[in-house]
């Protein structure tokens, strides 16, 4: 994979890519059956455009991470569809669509691999495919590391690094395949606010020197309007766009946007509109999934 | 470092649920020996019992105890060159119940672990196999060892392979359930992330479900080790020739009572040693977990 | 629900009893079969060609269940596995929690008693024969020792797995000693004590069949009665069907005590499955 750093001026935009646009049309996906039947997500539609960083916003248990599991193709779908790229990968004739690395998904909780070492946990995806041999793989990995700041640590095992370094191992991990989506589930839920910033930052880096589409959920705000193109907010269980805000601040952003006028707008429409969902999700007193 | 040590290789939960069998050594075990500031206490600790066993059994002769063999008698004629009942450091007799018995351990428990982990591997793996299978295996659990001694004599005529065999099942039982639970414990996360970077099923099983389960795997084999001694300690008692639990036996029918003694703490040193040959071999294939908790750099 | 562990793995699939059944009923049929092949054919099948057939063992146990030995025996060994067990609850509960408590004392006691530990419970039979006075105190005692390390190890290392910030909070709050043992350290080594105690009592009933089988066979003890003694009897009497009957009888209680066991657990700790 090339490093395809864009001219600083063409950032602003979601990047220009022909690949990676996920349409997501009338998703229903329920849980069990009869009196203990769980809908997660209801009539649920709408589009990340190739490019695009998305952030998928509301209160836990409303049923984003059932959504992201569709799209990743951990389950299957009640009924619905779901695109990529115009090409249906999961639909009324194929309720799962089949995990793969056009797809990869960051984790809630991490999962790393504990008994491989970060290179090697890197170098997994190319591996396991044949797309590079071992070595080359190994040596793209150390690359990928090295550009997070991490390739001191690339032969220490995950559970020897700090969880803020664990994180940009996975996206690493996640990257090297040149996914058309990336799908982070709370990746940085864990963290505590000053590494969430390096995080954010780092990201972004990323993010700008690898075309890919970015499915990001989220309950902090901030982090929303901070790194998405659009905040898609969502209802309380059942999961289904309440509200869709458009951030036009432009990319690339860095911590100084947190403080301007319009950043703060921004902030107070999102919370504005997930206040009251937050509320109804607090009295249905869901456990967070 | 020793608390966390223990903490991350022993409290498994894998031995606690998987078998009615006590752990031989666990880790736990090794804290009061490795802090080496403590080991003049642990020297009073050992004084007191073997002071303890002499003075009640060899010097007051309380009343019960005077029968037991006493330390003393039982030293001497442990080193004995010339032993008055023909079992010391320094007799053939000795070393060939020892060997006698290791043999049967190795034949069983390595015929346990090369049965046991490939079934609880595919136990856990597929959950078609599991709901056939699992059932079938639970319902023959309960059953102890020692009532299966009747039924393995009939069927195989031989007190040698009956013996091997009833170690055998005990083993067998623990390293598969353990190994079982070792394939369910892995975090799903990780399989469904292997999933999505492109892993085949195969690809899978042997770069995320193998290592996944090697910690309880180990925890399994620990436990079964012991539970081997256990049962081959009552089978040689039942039935068999040579080996260490028949040693014992007959030392009691001819009222060679330190033989007896001599007997128990041969077991007791044999076991612990063969289970600590198995965790030790555990923590070689498990780098990454002692690095996790900073002793293995 | 897909097979293999996609994380829904561990749930049970609908089809879970169909398939336990299906599984069940294909072993006892294969059984009934390879026991009665030779004399359908004349040629023996290898192995449960020598055992009785399950018509045959469910037969004996009509006939047995309703013989008041079969009943005597089954209350003696319940007799011996419940004293075994209770006697080293008693003792084994205190000695853990005083390890995980004492530092000094575990200094110095803890490595003695792992000495002891590896040795087989059943490599005791001798010496707890010449010691107590009589066969039954023997094998409770031998019953005992099996529980009783179990017992200490877990509930030792549940109490040393407490976090120490729950101790440190009670201090800071002005809680005694004493009160943080009862409050903070019981408790929280409770879920220890009930998972040790349901393998205790499985170890007991190991422990007291092989001591039975062990008292009958050798030129130790004599005749004890108990299940164990019954499979012996049955296999020195050639009543085959006998013995089978005795193994599914001891499968069922070592089987009813676990569960009781964890039932008991689960009432005293209730907060276990509550998260
Ligand atoms: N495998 C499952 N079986 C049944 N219910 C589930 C399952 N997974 C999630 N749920 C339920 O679906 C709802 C949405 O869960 P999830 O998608 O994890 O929410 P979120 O990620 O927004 O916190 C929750 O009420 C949760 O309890
Ligand atoms: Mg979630």
């Amino acid at each position: 994979m090339t490093d395809l750093a864009l001219e600083p001026a063409s950032r602003g935009a979601p990047q220009t890519s022909s690949r990676g646009a996920i349409s997501i049309r009338n998703v229903v996906k329920t849980y069990g059956s009869g009196a203990s039947q769980v809908t997660a997500v209801d009539d649920c539609s709408f589009e990340v455009a190739a490019g695009e960083i998305c952030m998928v916003v509301g209160p836990s248990g409303c049923g984003k991470t059932s959504l992201l599991n569709a799209i990743a193709g951990f389950h299957d779908i009640t009924s619905g569809e779901i695109l990529i790229d115009g090409e249906t990968i999961c639909g009324p004739d194929r309720p799962m669509a089949a995990p793969g690395p056009d797809r990869v998904v960051v984790f809630q909780n991490g999962a790393l691999f504990p008994w491989k070492t970060n290179l090697e946990n890197v170098a997994f995806g190319p591996t396991m495919q044949g797309t590079m041999t071992e070595a080359a793989a190994k040596a793209r990995a150390r690359s990928l590391l090295a550009e997070v700041g991490l390739d001191d640590v690339a032969e220490r095992f995950p559970g020897e690094i700090s969880s803020g370094m664990r994180r940009r191992v996975e996206i690493a991990r996640a990257v090297i395949n040149e996914p058309r989506v990336l799908l982070l589930d709370e990746p940085y839920r864990a963290l505590d606010a000053l590494t969430k910033q390096v995080m954010h930052e780092a990201l972004l880096e990323l993010y700008y020197r690898n075309k890919v589409t970015i499915f990001f959920i989220t309950h902090d705000l901030e982090e929303a309007v901070f790194l998405g193109h659009k905040l898609v907010i969502s209802t309380a269980r059942p999961c289904r766009p309440k509200t869709i805000i458009e951030v036009d601040i432009p990319h690339p952003r860095d911590r100084s946007v947190i403080t301007s006028p319009r950043f703060r707008e921004l902030m107070e429409a999102a919370h504005e509109a997930v206040r009251q969902e937050a509320v109804a999700a607090f009295q249905a007193g869901d456990k967070e999934g | 470092m020793t608390e966390i040590d223990a903490k991350a290789l022993g409290a498994d939960g894998a031995v606690r649920t998987a078998s009615a069998f006590p752990p031989t050594p666990t880790t736990v075990a090794r804290r009061p020996f490795r802090a080496s500031p403590k080991l003049p206490l642990s020297l009073v600790g050992f004084a007191a019992f073997l002071l303890a066993w002499h003075l009640a059994v060899e010097v007051w002769r309380l009343p019960r105890f005077a029968k037991l063999p006493g330390l003393v008698e039982v030293f001497v004629e442990w080193t004995s060159t010339d032993p008055m009942y023909g079992v010391s450091l320094f007799t053939a007799e000795y070393y060939q119940h020892i060997l006698v018995s290791l043999k049967r351990i190795v034949a069983a428990f390595s015929a346990a672990t090369l049965l046991g982990v490939p079934l609880g591997l595919l136990l856990g793996w597929s959950q078609r196999f599991r709901e056939y299978v699992f059932p079938v295996f639970e319902t023959l659990r309960p059953v102890p060892i020692l009532a299966w001694v009747p039924i393995s004599i009939i069927l195989f005529s031989g007190a040698e392979t009956s013996v091997v065999f009833l170690t055998f099942i005990a083993a067998f039982f623990v390293t598969t359930l353990n190994t079982m639970t070792g394939v369910q414990s892995i975090d799903p996360s990780v399989v469904r992330a292997a999933r999505c970077l492109g892993a085949s099923p195969r690809q899978i099983f042997r770069h995320i479900v193998a290592p996944g389960a090697l910690p309880h795997i180990f925890t399994g084999l620990q436990v079964s080790m012991g539970v081997s001694w256990f049962s081959l300690v009552a089978a040689e008692m039942v039935s068999g020739e040579f080996g260490l639990g028949y040693l014992i036996n007959t030392a009691y029918a001819k009222i060679q009572y330190p033989t007896i003694a001599i007997g128990m703490i041969t077991l007791g040193a044999v076991g612990y040693a063969s289970s600590a040959l198995v965790r030790l071999v555990g923590a070689r294939l498990m780098a990454w977990r002692l690095r996790e908790i900073g002793v293995g750099r | 629900m897909a097979a293999g562990p996609t994380g829904v793995a561990v749930a049970r699939s609908p089809y879970a009893l169909r398939r336990a059944v299906v599984a069940l009923a294909a072993c006892a049929v294969l059984w009934q079969l390879g026991a009665r092949l030779d004399d359908w054919t004349g040629v023996g099948a290898p192995g449960v060609g020598a055992l009785p057939s399950p018509v045959e063992v469910a037969m004996a146990a009509g006939r047995v269940v309703v013989e008041p030995g079969y009943w005597i025996s089954s209350a003696l060994s319940f007799v011996r596995v419940m004293g075994g067990f209770l006697i080293a609850l008693a003792a084994a509960v205190p000695l853990g929690l005083l390890f995980a408590t004492n530092r000094t004392f575990r200094a110095i006691a803890f490595p003695v008693f792992e000495v002891i530990r590896p040795i087989p419970p059943l490599a005791w039979v001798p010496a707890a024969i010449i010691f107590w006075p009589t066969q039954e105190a023997a094998i409770t005692f031998i019953t005992f020792l099996g529980a009783f390390f179990t017992i200490t190890i877990n509930v030792l290392s549940g109490a040393l797995s407490i976090d120490p910030r729950f101790v440190e909070a009670a201090r800071s709050l002005g809680a005694s000693r004493m009160t943080v043992f009862r409050r903070i350290v019981l408790p929280a080594t409770a879920p220890s004590i009930v998972v040790a105690s349901s393998i205790a009592i499985g170890l007991s009933w190991e422990v007291v069949v092989a001591a039975e089988i062990i008292s009958g066979s050798s030129a130790m003890g004599s005749n004890s009665g108990g299940l164990g003694h019954f499979i012996w009897a049955s296999y020195l009497g050639g009543s085959y069907d006998d013995i089978i009957v005795g193994m599914i009888s001891i499968g069922i209680a070592g089987y009813l005590c676990s569960a009781a066991v964890r039932k008991a657990g689960a009432l005293l700790t209730p907060w276990i499955n509550a998260r």
